[in-house]
């Protein structure tokens, strides 16, 4: 009998080069760089006069910088305009390649990996972008990585990794129109908080991940890096495999079928060894939404403003006190109601054609609130081409929504689009730090159909209102 | 060039003046937790293409105000500390995003040493391929330290004896020793890896017989 193995434990086995004393070389099947933390990675392999060792297994495309608006005209800010030239320059020197902002297939790095089956269980995949959790949703081992270690998978293919401890998520109970996959993930942050995954690989699992579509387990996945693990994973299933079929990078032909039956071998053996664990049950979850200014600053949409007085650990509790001046909230008053000026729809968290589906579901016959200023940006060229086809578009542009250019836009505000000090947004992105959507904004996170309610009421609403 | 190449400074001895990142109700001070990547280098200075010239820019919204002017109360804004070798602060330093520029910003500013509770991992291996070393002591030793360093007291940390001497008091530290040997060697672990490209090959031709799938 071979030891039961959890499915960390068995990508890492099959991808594993050497065992050095302290550390393990591992194998990188695919890398996928953008503008922002490859330029000095490649600086890097210049002056060591190195070269890429397989430009194939490389797949690039310009996302944080890019504007959504007009693209026929020139990027007005230089900077950002220098970075996408850079790596545009970077990849036909070393043939990489490189997916431009005039192709379809361009947008966010985390949605065009899966939609061009570049992802694919069992594979370890990185990127210089901690978001690279989200490939995690397909059974493969995919976490974000520095500049330097971009570098060192460019010229060797390999990563300097120790292994991390298993960390089993187990959720439980049946999803309703009203709760989403980034509920599921605020509730996962809520419990184990912003540090409760370091040190771990998470791994999903329980009937209602089990019932998440491949869109709902990739918004799981994005968002483990918020709970502290770089990496979060679901074992692959029918749903995987039906995903991937005949997208453009995905094997073919008898090499499909071997590789599906190899991926049914991933799945964690039954005994397996987890170091932590952890059960959530969803059945009287509500929508949530953060209040402050650390993903793990959840409550009930129909929850109260938490008091620092009701925290003992003084750090903790000066943590509060601080979050509250920043989002200019009073502690112990209900969230609800609060008045929002921006709602951002997209991100690699909530991008995806599902996420549009589920916004415009609560949009449609609605219009938004006069002194909001909404913008929807899909999350890739494909996914707002088959908006459109959808309708989805008219729906969003009727009820007084912009309808922007795929890429990262407002959830880092590298871009153009981004919030003035004091404006409050209802945003589907990922992170609600201080400044991250501009300094001084003031973020709260939610689902889909959450920023779509809160754009139309014009304040933090409650989803079940509007069903 | 390939092997063992210098490309950061080794990391012996450090001394100097360190800084509490505090947070306070005014009575009691606590060190600040979630000091994310955000804060320490804000996402306008990502739009450089180079390692260097960001520490300026360094804890960009907690040091200037919206007109550029720099934020008295601020720690690093204080006389002594602008020459800050090691920060001391709370929980979970390094959260968010992988963003190499957040140790490239410390670096430049001169910090080679970050002490806390805990670290977010990327973060946290990214410091080492920078010649910064975050060291993990408990919350209680940190606001000890950091009560010294209040009153302008330095510190000293040696790394090859895993040693911080601070006020006459002497705090021990642990450290994976592989990480421990990248930084005093200053070790490029790219020539490193490079000499094991046999390896590399083997396991490419295995795995292009056993999962050819991944093949591309």
């Amino acid at each position: 009998m071979t030891e039961a193995k959890t499915i960390y434990d068995k990508i890492w086995d099959a991808h594993l080069v050497a065992d050095k004393d302290n550390y393990s070389l591992l194998y990188i099947d695919r890398h996928l760089i953008h503008e922002v933390t490859s330029p000095q990675a490649f600086e890097g392999l210049r002056m060591a006069g190195r070269n890429v060792r397989h430009p194939d297994k490389t797949l690039a495309v310009a996302d944080h910088n890019v504007p959504t608006t007009d693209r026929s005209v020139e990027i007005e800010d230089e900077e950002s305009k220098i970075q996408i030239e850079a790596l545009k320059n970077n990849c036909a020197e070393f043939g990489i390649n490189f997916i431009d902002m005039s192709d379809i297939r361009q947008g966010i790095v985390h949605i065009i990996g899966p939609e061009q089956g570049f992802t694919l269980p069992g594979s370890t995949i990185v990127c210089g972008d901690s978001h690279t959790s989200t490939h995690g949703a397909f059974g493969a081992l995919a976490h974000g990585i520095g500049t330097s270690e971009v570098e060192h998978v460019l010229a060797s293919q390999t990563l300097i990794q120790k292994k991390a401890k298993n960390f089993k998520v187990e959720i439980v109970g049946t999803l309703t129109d009203s709760i989403s996959a980034k509920d599921l993930a605020l509730s996962v942050i809520g419990a184990i908080g912003t540090a409760g995954g370091t040190g771990y690989v998470i791994e999903y699992m329980g009937n209602a991940v089990e019932s998440l579509s491949m869109e709902g387990r990739m918004t799981l996945c994005n968002l483990t890096i918020e709970a502290g693990a770089r990496a979060g994973l679901i074992a692959p299933d029918q749903k995987t495999f039906d995903y991937l079929k005949d997208r453009p990078l995905a094997p073919k032909g008898d090499i499909w079928d071997k590789a599906v039956s190899y991926w049914k071998t991933l799945p964690s053996d039954p005994g397996a060894h987890y170091d932590n664990s952890i059960k959530i049950d969803i059945d009287n979850l509500s929508p949530l939404v953060t209040w402050g200014t650390s993903p793990e600053d959840v409550i009930d949409i129909d929850g109260n403003i938490p008091k620092p007085e009701d925290i003992e650990d003084e750090a903790k509790k000066n943590a509060i006190r601080r979050s509250l001046d920043y989002m200019g909230l009073e502690a112990g008053e209900p969230i609800k109601g609060t008045k929002i000026d921006k709602v951002f729809i997209g991100s690699c968290t909530n991008g995806r054609i599902e996420d549009l589906r589920a916004a415009a579901s609560i949009v449609s016959q609605n219009k938004v609130s006069d002194h909001v200023n909404a913008i929807v940006v899909p999350g890739s060229g494909l996914v707002k081409a088959q908006a459109e086809n959808e309708g989805l578009d008219k729906i969003f542009i009727e009820a007084g929504f912009e309808w922007r250019e795929p890429g990262c836009s407002m959830c880092l505000a590298m871009n153009a689009d981004k919030l003035l000090p004091n404006e409050r947004c209802a945003s589907t992105s990922n992170r609600n730090f201080e400044g991250r959507q501009g300094r001084g904004g003031r973020t709260h996170l939610v689902s889909p159909k959450m920023a779509a309610a809160a754009a139309i009421a014009g304040c933090l609403a409650d989803v079940r209102d509007f069903s | 060039m390939l092997g063992i190449l210098v490309n950061m400074e080794k990391f012996s001895k450090i001394k100097g003046i360190a800084a509490p990142m505090l947070s306070s109700d005014g009575n009691q001070f606590s060190m600040m937790i979630n000091i994310d990547t955000d804060m320490i280098i804000p996402k306008q200075f990502l739009k450089t293409i180079k390692r260097t010239g960001l520490g300026k820019s360094l804890f960009h919204e907690m040091r200037y105000d919206f007109e550029g002017n720099e934020i008295e109360s601020f720690i690093l804004n204080k006389d002594i500390y602008r020459d800050s070798k090691i920060i001391l602060a709370g929980n979970n330093f390094g959260c968010g995003s992988s963003r190499e520029h957040a140790p490239w910003a410390l670096l430049d500013f001169g910090i080679r040493v970050i002490i806390a509770p805990s670290f977010a991992d990327i973060f946290y291996n990214n410091c080492f391929k920078n010649g910064i070393l975050p060291i993990q002591l408990s919350e209680k030793l940190i606001k000890e330290i950091s009560e010294s360093a209040l009153k302008g007291n330095e510190l000293q940390v040696s790394l090859s004896d895993q040693i911080i001497n601070c006020d006459n008091k002497e705090f021990s530290f642990e450290i994976d020793p592989s990480n421990k040997n990248f930084l005093m060697e200053g070790l490029d672990d790219i020539g490193l890896t490079l000499k094991d490209t046999n390896l590399i090959d083997s396991y490419e031709k295995d795995a292009d017989n056993n999962l050819p799938w991944y093949t591309l």
